[in-house]
């Protein structure tokens, strides 16, 4: 049996997971800094 | 501990940490996952497959290791009270589930190729499942909870009871006669059973992964404190007309 699509596939999938975790979390840390500094500027 | 539970003093540490620990975190992964893929050596019995090691064992303690810092969080939460804590438990919540389900998918692709079979429903891969599906009824418990405004003890405590699920993982190889392989490396005892020239990469890959989760919670976490103070402002905007744009 070739075990290489079975390796691809794991660090595919790892690496798909960890960066889309990591860009989702920055981009909820942008916009939610952002709309604090925006309130506070606003006042 | 408790000298940082100011959100203020927090988000000071937290701010230029954040960066060292994500480009750190993705620089340790970028060579362990290179030297997993090009530079260890193929195993004598597993052969080739022995390299999805390099992204499954990390994932498996993250996982783990997730959970045992949702407990330590709830617990600081429900005795100290310490403001930050339950903010910490939930930001760990989300990451902690998706490497739980890394774990379990690679170890599945793992499975296959070296058992012949992609699961099979013994201690260790249960129990294992039993912890993703623990992290999904927090994360859900925890926005119900939040979306109502309660103060979380609830969550709190549903975090510390289901933090029973990690010995049992964890001694799941002793206890139980499973597929699962036993323990190759002892933090406690120093030891391992495996070669130099493959445990290298798996520690360098655990360090940056846990770097790169530890840039994730801290995200998360400023995140929800920019969130709570936006909330806070408008409530003061709407209850006192004639300073705010709401009123």
């Amino acid at each position: 049996m070739n075990h290489w699509p079975f390796i691809i596939a794991a660090y595919a999938l790892t690496i798909l997971g960890t960066v889309g975790v990591t860009w989702w979390s920055y981009a909820g840390m942008r916009r939610s800094e952002r709309d604090a500094d925006a309130l506070r500027r606003e006042r | 501990m408790h000298v940082f539970a100011n959100p203020a003093r927090f988000l000071k540490i937290a701010r230029p940490l954040t960066p060292w620990l994500g480009w750190g975190g993705a620089a340790l992964i970028g060579l362990a996952l290179y030297a997993g893929l090009f530079l260890a050596p193929a195993d004598y019995l597993q052969k080739e497959s022995v390299r999805i090691m390099y992204v499954h064992v990390p994932a498996a303690w993250l996982g783990m290791g997730g959970w045992t810092g949702i407990a330590i969080a709830s617990l600081m939460q429900l005795v100290w009270r310490h403001p930050l804590a339950g903010i910490a438990a939930r930001s760990i919540a989300v990451p902690g589930a998706l490497f739980t389900a890394i774990c379990l998918v690679t170890g599945s692709l793992w499975g296959r190729p070296t058992w012949g079979t992609y699961w099979e429903w013994d201690g260790r891969m249960t129990s294992m499942l039993v912890l993703l599906f623990l992290y999904i009824a927090y994360i859900a418990l925890a926005d119900a909870d939040r979306e109502r405004g309660g103060e979380g003890r609830v969550t709190a405590i549903f975090g510390l009871v289901g933090a029973i699920n990690i010995p049992v993982i964890h001694y799941s190889v002793l206890w139980w006669n499973t597929l699962h392989q036993g323990q190759s490396i002892s933090f406690v005892r120093g030891t391992s059973t495996i070669d130099g020239s493959m445990l290298w990469p798996l520690l360098v890959g655990a360090l940056g992964f846990s770097l790169l989760f530890g840039a994730i919670v801290l995200m998360r976490m400023r995140a929800a404190l920019a969130e709570q103070k936006v909330e806070a402002r408008l409530r003061r905007m709407a209850a006192s007309p004639g300073t705010g744009q709401l009123a």
